[in-house]
């Protein structure tokens, strides 16, 4: 147990040394100064990249968490597997082509790049929250049912609660991996981060590069923070413990 | 009081879980039903409050056909306790317990009263556990929630399926000796699924013998031990069944019928054990040869006699052979 200890905190350490290496080395370059000189485009690429991220976001969880309550319950059980596999099936497509694929149907811009993150981020909430609600005991619902609880009770008291940490935890994978895949949106002209991003990469400018990928990771990690602030307030006492065991 | 009219249940066509099932549990009586694993005997029970569909036959629960009845409300009427206690995980005790009467919308101030009197029942603190979780309790502690969870909304009838089957036995005796305590009190109507035929012979009053969704027998324990009207039951009671059915009986019911041995005040190595004691309990302490002379002490502590091998074998025949040749004669 100590050795594992003592092991996992060389290795956090030498992390930490190369972060504050890492920025060291930027800042001598002088390579976050587009953030202050043009501070202004800064700002501007920072919001699109957020409304991108929160739109599609949000798509994703108004559709993936009720076509999940859905599929578990009774009457569509047997349609699971297939929704489940229609799911992984987008996933696997590479997020480029679908950007690539969505220009044909809906042009270039912000409504492309939001669907495009949105098929994107459906697939994690959808999973996780079908995976949730499987989970919990079977004769909990039976005690349930048994009680006289009618079904939107049994869904909104029983399910839910105890499910709500694997929903959570989906979205929030959904929302970070979005972070980072929404830097693509520049491909289709809907701006973000990703425009810096790719403009470093086309003039080999490291200061570019820098300015836009270092936001674009600090944004993942707030949210991920946040997120997860949430996750402990709205997760119930209870069952909070029964998962992490 | 649930009458059981000829119900059968099938599932598909060929498969009958329960075929031609008839008797009635008594106002305040405890029936179990007991039986080999796959005789139909949890069906059965959930079929009362309409978890299973019932094929042919009828349930009339208290008067009232379970059949004309919303099953949400029938629900709501009947206690249910499981064996794996199905307290709900993100509601802390005193909202696992609070269920039903929440469900029947009743007030804050009635909740309350109810919740402390229910824990005074289970033997809990209601200050010191009303506010904590499930998972902070034992599992001896959240099956006394379980049982009084289903005794919320007082309702005149009750079904526990296995309730203690998860229980090691020192918990299992415990709990139900407190549970016979708090029926003594709330006397419902109870149906009880048990494989434990200890168990069964302890807490019946009547119990159903099922096998294969039939009827095998229905009788008092204790006529059922001594008197099996079947090979089956029987052999499902074991070559023991005898050594069981003491179980039923105390020293005092001995004492009743035959009267004890005198006590020999010269015999040193003695131990004492009360009148209420069961005749089993009794039997293994003999066998066991803890002491030369066992006394039986009275509720006050008085000794009224002694006991032995003896005179509980002269018992047994009194009971066992004396009611056949009775039974015989008329």
């Amino acid at each position: 147990m100590n050795r594992k200890k003592l092991i996992g905190n060389i290795v956090r350490y030498a992390l930490y040394a190369v972060v504050a290496a890492f920025f060291i080395w930027a800042i001598s370059n002088s390579y976050f100064d587009y953030i202050f000189s043009q501070s202004g485009t800064f700002l501007v690429l920072l919001r699109q990249h957020i409304v991108l991220v929160l739109v599609s976001s949000l798509l994703a969880i108004l559709i993936a968490v009720p076509a999940g309550i859905l599929i578990t319950r009774p009457k569509f059980k047997r349609a699971e597997w297939i929704v489940s596999n229609i799911a992984n099936l987008g996933q696997t497509i590479p997020s480029l082509a679908v950007l690539a694929l969505m220009i044909s149907f809906l042009g270039i811009g912000f409504q492309t790049a939001v669907f495009a993150l949105f098929i994107y981020s459906i697939l994690p909430i959808f999973r996780n929250t079908v995976a949730g609600i499987d989970s919990i005991d079977k004769n909990m619902i039976d005690a349930a049912k048994g009680m006289g609880m009618k079904p939107h009770q049994i869904l909104f008291r029983i399910e839910l609660p105890n499910s709500a940490y694997s929903i959570l935890a989906g979205i929030r994978t959904a929302v970070v991996l979005n972070i980072g895949t929404a830097a693509l949106a520049y491909v289709v002209g809907a701006g973000g981060l990703g425009v810096w991003i790719f403009t470093g990469i086309n003039l080999f400018d490291n200061g570019f590069l820098i300015s836009g990928a270092i936001p674009v990771t600090l944004l993942a990690i707030v949210a991920d923070f946040i997120l997860r602030r949430v996750e402990y307030a709205v997760v119930p006492k209870g069952s909070r413990r029964i998962e992490k065991a | 009081m649930i009458s059981f009219n000829h119900v059968t249940k099938k599932f598909g066509e060929n498969i009958t879980a329960i075929d031609d099932v008839d008797f009635t549990v008594e106002e305040g009586k405890i029936v179990v039903l007991l039986g080999p694993s796959g005789c139909g005997k949890t069906t059965l029970l959930r079929m009362v409050n309409r978890l299973e569909s019932i094929t042919e036959g009828e349930i009339i629960i208290n008067g009232e056909n379970s059949k004309d009845m919303d099953p949400i409300e029938l629900r709501r009427k009947i206690g249910y306790v499981i064996q794996s206690n199905g307290l709900f995980p993100n509601m802390t005790i005193e909202e696992n317990v609070m269920i039903v009467p929440d469900l029947l919308g009743w007030s804050k101030k009635d909740k309350r009263e109810r919740f402390e009197y229910l824990m005074k029942l289970s033997g809990l603190d209601a200050k010191d556990y009303g506010k904590r979780y499930p998972h902070e309790l034992s599992g001896g502690q959240q099956q006394r929630i379980g049982v009084v969870r289903a005794l919320a909304a007082d309702p005149p009838v009750m079904l526990m399926d296995e309730p203690f089957g998860a229980l090691d036995p020192i918990i299992r005796e415990k709990i139900q000796d407190e549970f016979l305590q708090i029926q003594r009190e709330v006397k419902k109507t109870i149906l009880f699924v048990s494989h434990d035929i200890d168990e069964a012979i302890k807490m019946a009053d009547k119990i159903v013998l099922l096998r294969d969704g039939k009827i095998m027998q229905f009788d008092t324990p204790s006529e059922m031990l001594a008197h099996p009207k079947q090979e089956f039951v029987s052999q499902f009671f074991g070559k023991d069944r005898a050594i069981k059915g003491l179980s039923l009986h105390t020293v005092e019911n001995l004492r009743e019928v035959i009267g004890l041995g005198p006590v020999d005040d010269s015999v040193q190595d003695t131990k004492t054990i009360n009148v209420h004691q069961d005749l089993r309990n009794t039997l293994s302490m003999l066998l066991n040869q803890e002491a030369d002379q066992v006394i039986v002490k009275d509720d006050a502590g008085e000794n009224i006699g002694t006991i032995t091998i003896d005179l509980v074998q002269k018992y047994l025949h009194f009971e066992i052979k004396g009611k056949v040749s009775a039974s015989q004669e008329g």
